[in-house]
């Protein structure tokens, strides 16, 4: 190690906060690099999601209804991967920074407390487009037929986007309410419970006519369900499906905004 | 060309720049029943260290983040660099670097990175790797948050805390638990700091500490003020000079050669205690050493001392500062 001896004088204050967007770019960078290099997030994100596409459209383990396996399974992934990263994964890794300081922290930085927010919403999004590629390569190498269409492509955007936001507005009320290994436990609880519900890869079809309506009212059924209708099906803009997203986003978004406690 | 109406200066921004670097009224501050700081007045000046120096519980990390923001005061007022911590959160978040008593970094970010992140927040903030190697950190600049030791991650925090070169930083027990090499870099650190032209705020429960590095100290005790001012003020002027010879000594003699209001005793036997109200010097020991001389004795151990902050503590709480 060298001594600095001969050290020049230290450098005098020169205090100013960056440009807006380079504060919320370097945040989002690592919040990024922290969610590639932990492992339990890439199995959550990643390797779940590829592993049930690729086992549930090789194997009859479940009827599927008419038309093709991975036709059926491939828009239940991609809901299933959007809640993986925007509800599970934000939620433990953002419950975890309130417990060590990290938010009390960064909220005494020019970043500030809605920067933050847009770093992890960026975050959030860069990591879901990644998913969405992966997840369509694979699923069109396992010979994948989804409906393309501006209409298709429109709805299927939005969908990924509203829900996005409904489980991330879900994911920062339980993570800045509940304890951090209260968050961890219920997150990973209610993404098992979303998979099994959720239309990812038991059709809805296949529970009782009365659950029915209250499944697709949750936004894990309602997510499926626009994805699959669009690709699968070649409907229309899914409007009651988006309504139901969006009144989950508003909803738990304002109500994370009143209750988030920063430590 | 019209003549411009508005005032040269608007009076406000006058009064903001001239304003003490933190100046703290009466602060109040509970915790359901529990009160932390009760009534708590104290200023910082500009360009100086400021130490707050007290117990552990006696309300200083809570006057702290006060200060940064963090808590609104329930009665009182604090103003930061003449603003308003809560009210003007904005204006102050560039221009003051906060260290946190624990806790503040991802668990899993290297610390190289992490203080690149945090230098990307500002205008125009130190090289990262220069600090990472002035805090001897550069050995570690790869390893996640969690897996450096306690003192590597209290520097880490430390840098993070002045890497957007604020003119004004709080560090909440910079120190604490650190070994006494990794302690003297933060100290020089602070240093350094001072001599650029920042203000430093520091809270403590080291008494070398507040000697050392304080321009001021502030100590408190049970969320209240004991006393304040600089270190030289507190310790006072007072002095004491001590030596030890044979037993029995008649000294009234000496007293008598001694400035008025000194006192001198024999406690235990054979060690010589000389109160000086007015502090030793040159003059006197000559005195003492001139009466030893006459009295054919030789002064052994002799030593000429000063107040400690520690017997300033003491003696106004009647209680050890560590105990």
């Amino acid at each position: 190690m060298t001594e600095m001896t001969d050290a020049p004088g230290w450098p005098a204050p020169h205090p100013g906060a960056a440009p807006m967007p380079r504060r919320i770019a370097a945040q989002a960078g690592l919040e990024l690099r922290t969610l590639v290099r932990n492992g339990e997030q890439l199995l959550l994100t990643l390797i779940i999601p590829v592993l049930l596409l690729v086992v549930f459209s090789s194997e009859a383990l479940i009827s599927t209804g008419k038309g093709s396996r991975i036709g059926f399974i491939a828009p239940g992934v991609l809901a299933l991967a959007i809640m993986s990263t925007s509800f599970t994964s934000l939620a433990i890794g953002t419950a975890f920074e309130r417990r060590y300081g990290v938010l009390k922290r960064l909220g005494a930085t020019p970043l500030s407390r809605s920067g933050l927010i847009w770093a992890k919403a960026a975050s959030v999004l860069v990591v879901e487009a990644g998913q969405v590629v992966v997840i369509v390569v694979i699923s069109l190498l396992l010979g994948w037929h989804p409906v393309v269409s501006v209409t298709s492509v429109i709805s299927v955007i939005a969908a990924l986007i509203i829900g996005s936001a409904a489980f991330s507005g879900l994911a920062m009320l339980m993570a800045g309410t509940l304890r951090a290994e209260a968050t961890l436990a219920a997150a990973n609880l209610v993404y098992l419970v979303l998979l099994g519900v959720g239309g990812v890869v038991f059709p809805l079809t296949k529970f009782p006519a009365a659950a029915r309506p209250v499944l697709l009212l949750l936004p894990s059924g309602a997510l499926s369900d626009a994805l699959r209708s669009v690709l699968r099906y070649g409907a229309g803009l899914p409007g009651k499906d988006l309504l139901v997203l969006a009144v989950w986003a508003v909803a738990a978004i304002a109500l994370a905004a009143r209750t988030f406690r920063w430590e | 060309m019209p003549l411009s109406r508005r005032p040269a200066a608007p009076p406000r921004l006058a009064c903001v720049s001239d304003a003490p670097a933190v100046e703290v009224t009466g602060l109040v501050k509970s915790y359901g029943r529990t009160t932390a700081v009760a009534g708590l007045s104290f200023r910082a000046e500009r360009g100086e260290v400021t130490a707050v120096l007290g117990p552990n519980g006696a309300g200083k990390t809570t006057t702290i983040e006060v200060c940064e923001g963090y808590r609104r005061p329930d009665g009182g007022t604090v103003r930061v660099l003449g603003l308003d911590p809560v009210g003007d959160a904005r204006e102050l978040r560039p221009r003051v670097g906060v260290m946190l008593q624990t806790g503040g970094v991802p668990t899993t970010a290297r610390a190289a990175d992490y203080l690149k992140v945090m230098a990307r927040f500002y205008a125009s903030p130190l090289d990262p790797a220069m600090l990472i190697d002035r805090l001897g950190l550069a050995g570690s600049a790869r390893t996640p948050f969690r897996r450096l030791s306690g003192g590597q991650q209290q520097r880490l925090s430390l840098a993070a805390a002045i890497i957007g070169r604020p003119e004004l930083v709080f560090l909440d027990e910079p120190t604490a638990g650190l070994d006494p090499q990794a302690r003297r870099a933060t100290w020089d650190l602070v240093e350094s700091l001072r001599e650029s032209g920042a203000t430093v705020i520091l809270t403590t429960h080291y008494l070398e500490e507040a000697e050392r590095l304080a321009d001021r100290v502030v100590i408190v005790d049970h969320g209240t003020l004991i006393a304040q001012g600089t270190p030289a003020e507190l310790t006072g002027a007072s002095g004491q000079v001590r030596f030890r010879a044979e037993h029995g000594l008649d000294t009234a003699g000496l007293l008598d050669a001694l400035p008025a209001g000194s006192a001198v005793k024999e406690s235990p036997a054979g060690q010589y205690l000389i109160d000086l109200p007015g502090g030793a010097d040159p003059q006197i020991v000559a005195t003492v050493t001139a009466w030893c001389a006459e009295q054919g004795v030789l002064a052994q151990n002799l030593r000429i001392e000063s107040r400690t902050l520690e017997d300033v503590f003491l003696e106004l709480t009647g209680r050890e500062l560590r105990s």
